[in-house]
Formats: structure tokens, sequence, C-alpha cells
């Protein structure tokens, strides 16, 4: 599957330089505790930015506020120019600048492949179903996936699913992509079949904010990396530093799990 | 071959008298299925709303008429309303209101249950595409409802159709009620009547059923 994937598809913008997502003093909170505790960041066009922490440190909860599926407490988040607000009239209009892939994939069981891509170009930006249809087979081509056009997502693995996601979300030409743990459900064996149409995207000069707990996989993709602890993001820096010379304990602490220490020998010495 | 009475059946116009009955009995089943399949879905739609008062209430309501045998409350609705009110209620019209109210509790608890079961993410992953409060239920939600839906409430109206059977106890004239007068008549002539007649009563009832029954088999298949 490696190659020139997914390329020449409408909706990427490459001149970077240029703010496409900002967050300034976002204040979340669930009841009484605090999720996001006064973030600001600002991602640029072409910026792939991936986004670490410890589970149940409030990274999906992120994403889904940048998506406005979750209310914010305090603060604002712009896509360009326009703020998002899950209150305002333009929701839907700037959600379909934003694609959002999860971590349960979420397809419409009840619909095959092709239509589960169709539905939201069709019914939301009202484009022509032939145009359509093209494109779609066309992305599911280039993840390998074109003869599963007709199939239901039960007839699929999770793999699959995964990246008939991703392709429904693309097919709405977004400009930025959100990324949810999205290989976190996934048999070890299928990591690598999602990855790599995540790093074609990249690629391709896609703008794109990911979760993720693929430390090979993060270190490859990032422009930056965001530790996010506490409700703050305490680390915001290249993959190389981030994962050489974290400056915080906490990064440290959190690294660390990602790696064994031997104890082969060890057992032995001691007797 | 023992002698099962079927010959009392060609007699007069035996035959006919249950066929009859099995109308009256299929008539005032589906004219309660008619009317408890729209109410159910909207008050099992209510019950999925916010609203804590819409909810206790239906709760209640479901939870009396689950809990009295369909039995009584023909009884209740039949002699007890009568009497009470002093109005003249027929069986016929008797049995369909406690088909209805059974039937509406049953159903509504139905759609309760498959629209809930619609996990949030199908809602939330509608959303992240764009896609109006309107268009997600009408493209998502609703025909994944529909699907749970159909065979679960075909089979109640199989169950529907099966407990009119009561409605002879309130005096409404039904397959069942003609069966018992046909036996009755010949009691002398052929004794062993009862096995055949209740033979053909339950054939009939197969007959009635069965094809919902396939019906509901095939959707099931067709939309897992
Ligand atoms: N709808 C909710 N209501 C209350 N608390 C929630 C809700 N969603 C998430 N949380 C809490 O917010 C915290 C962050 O959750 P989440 O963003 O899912 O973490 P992560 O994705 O980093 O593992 C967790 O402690 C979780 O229990
Ligand atoms: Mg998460």
């Amino acid at each position: 599957m490696a190659g020139p994937l997914l390329q020449d598809v409408p909706g990427q913008d490459i001149a970077c330089g240029q703010a496409l997502l900002t967050m300034e003093h976002v204040t979340k909170r669930f009841e009484e505790s605090l999720i996001l505790d006064d973030i600001s960041l600002t991602i640029q066009k072409g910026e792939v930015i991936v986004l670490v922490g410890s589970s149940g440190c409030g990274k999906s909860t992120m994403l889904r506020c940048i998506n406005a599926l979750e209310p914010i407490q305090g603060g604002i988040i712009r896509l360009g120019e326009e703020q998002i607000d899950p209150k305002s009239r333009g929701l839907t209009s700037i959600r379909q600048k934003i694609g959002m892939v999860f971590q349960s994939y979420e397809l419409f069981p009840h619909m095959t492949v092709l239509d589960n891509i169709l539905l939201a170009p069709m019914k939301v930006q009202k484009r022509k179903k032939a145009d359509i249809t093209e494109e779609a087979v066309i992305l599911l081509e280039r993840v390998g996936l074109k003869e599963k056009a007709g199939c239901f997502p039960r007839q699929l693995s999770g793999g699959q699913k995964q990246r008939v996601a991703i392709v429904r979300a693309l097919c709405m030409h977004p400009e930025l992509m959100l990324f949810d743990e999205v290989t976190a459900a996934l048999d070890p064996e299928m990591v690598r079949e999602v990855l790599d149409v995540i790093l074609a995207l990249a690629a391709q000069g896609r703008t794109m904010l990911i979760v993720t707990h693929e430390m090979q996989f993060a270190r490859a993709v990032a422009d930056r990396v965001l530790f996010l602890d506490k409700g703050k993001i305490i680390e915001n820096a290249p993959p190389e530093e981030f994962f050489e010379n974290p400056k915080t304990e906490r990064a440290k602490q959190f690294l660390n799990t990602f790696s064994f220490e031997t104890v082969k020998g060890k057992d032995k010495q001691g007797k | 071959m023992p002698d099962l009475g079927l010959e009392v059946l060609l007699k007069g116009q035996n035959m006919e008298r249950l066929l009859i009955g099995l109308l009256a009995a299929l008539k005032i089943s589906l004219v309660s299925v008619a009317v408890s399949l729209p109410l159910g879905i909207l008050l099992g739609t209510l019950m999925t709303w916010k609203n804590p008062f819409i909810k206790a209430v239906l709760r209640v309501y479901l939870e009396i008429i689950r809990i009295m045998p369909q039995m009584v409350l023909l009884f209740l609705v039949f002699f007890g309303t009568t009497r009470a009110f002093g109005w003249d209620l027929s069986g016929e019209s008797a049995s369909v209101i406690v088909f209805s109210l059974w039937g509406t509790a049953e159903m509504s608890d139905l759609v309760r249950g498959a629209l809930i079961s619609i996990p949030l993410h199908q809602y939330e992953s509608g959303e992240a595409l764009g896609l109006s409060k309107v268009q997600i239920y009408r493209y998502i939600v609703v025909p994944q409802t529909l699907r749970r839906l159909i065979p679960l409430s075909i089979n109640l109206i199989t169950r529907m159709i099966k407990t009119t059977s009561l409605v002879l106890m309130i005096g409404v004239v039904e397959i069942l009620k003609v069966a018992q007068q046909i036996i009755e008549a010949n009691r002398t002539a052929s004794p062993n009547a009862a096995f055949g007649i209740y033979l053909v009563v339950f054939l009939l009832y197969f007959f009635a059923c069965w094809p919902i029954s396939v019906a509901a088999r095939y959707l099931e298949k067709r939309w897992r």
C-alpha cells in the first residue's frame, strides 16, 4: 500500500504558515472536574500534530470540543476566521471542514461502504452522486478497498472499516482531520494498514491532529508533539526533541511506560 | 385411523361458521393492531425524551397494563365500566379497547428499546459529518430503528391475534366460541368431534399467523 496514496484529493491547501485552527484560553469542565485548563494552541495549515497523554487526561475531549461535539466553558476555538460554537447556526457548515475519525469506526451498519461514503456529500453538500461516486471509488482503490464498495460494514475487518471511515471523512474535503486513537481497537496486524493511510495523507500535506498511542508512528508522522497532562499542554516540541529530551518529569514518566527494561539474566545474577 | 369426528364440519354450515368466527377474531386483532402501532410509536418516542413527568406517566401505564392479565382487563372494561358509567359497550368494542391498550403499551416499549439501542456514537458520527438533526434521524436513526423493530412488532401482532381467543369470555362469538357451540350441538351424534374441531381451529390459527412469521423471518434475514 505504499506509494503515491491519496494524492490530488481536493480540499487540501499546502500553503503553510497560515493559522488554520486556533484555540485561545479554552476551558472544559465535566461538572466539577476540569478537563482542559486554559489551553491555547495554534495549528498551521499543513501541519501534522500528534497529541499524547495518559489515558483519561482529556485527549478525546479536546478533539470533541474542536468538532463542537462538546460545549466549552471558556475561551474561543476558531477554524480560520470562523468561531466554532455548538450553539451557532453555521455549525454544520463548519463541521464539513473538519473530518473526524473515531476509535470505533462508527460506520453506519445499515448502509453499504459506498453509501456510507456518499451520504454526507450528497445530503449535506448536495453534490452530484456520480461525481462523488467517482471520487469515492478512486479513494477506495487507493486504500485497497475498491472491491468492498458494495459490502456492508459487518463484512469488513476492523482495519478495513477504519480505512473506510477515513475515506468517508476525506470525501467531505475537510481542511482539518482529527484522528482519535484510530488504531486502538484494532488487532496488531491491522494497525499498519491504517497508519500507512494516515502517513500518506501527511505526505500529501494535509493538516491533521492525531491522538495515538503508537509512539513509533507519532515520531514518524508528527511535525510537533503535544503532551497533555492535568488539563495543560506541558510539552510542545518537534518529535526528536520530545522523544529524546522531554523537558518535564511527567513526560519522562509517560514515555517510560512505553519502554521495557530487559529482565533476562537479572534473575540469575541475583542468585 | 381414529374417528376424529371431522364429518361434523361438513354438516350444515359448520365450516363456514368457523371461518366467520376466525374473521371475527382477526377483525378485533387487526383493528387493535392498526391502533396500537402508530400510538405505540408515538408513546415509545416520547419515552426516550428527557421530560421526567411524561416518562413517569408512561412508565406507570406500561407497568399496569403489563401486570394485569388480559382477561382481567377484559372483565374490567366490559363488565366494570359498563356498570360504573352505565354506557353500552359491545363485546367487540370492549375487546378492541383492551387489545389496543395492551398493544400500545407493548409496542411503545419495543419502540423505546429499539431507539435507545442505537449507540450515541452513531448520532455523533453523523454530526461530525455535518448532518443536521433531522437528517441524522432520517438517514441514520430511523432506518436502524425500523430494522430492529419490524421482527419484534410482527411477533407482537401474532401474539395479539392468538390472545383474541380470550374474548369469548365476554361473550364475543369468535372462532373458539363457534367451535365450542359446534361440539356441544353434536355431542350425541359425534362424541369425538372435540379433537377434530379443535384441530381445525389450530390449523386456521396457524394459517392466519404463519405468513406473518414467514414475513418476519424474511425481513430479519434481509436486514441484519
Ligand atoms: N460525558 C462525560 N461526562 C463526564 N465526564 C466525562 C465525559 N467524557 C469524558 N469524561 C471524563 O473526562 C476525562 C477525559 O476523558 P477523555 O477525553 O476521554 O480522555 P482520553 O481520551 O485522554 O483518554 C476522563 O476522566 C473522563 O472520565
Ligand atoms: Mg480517548
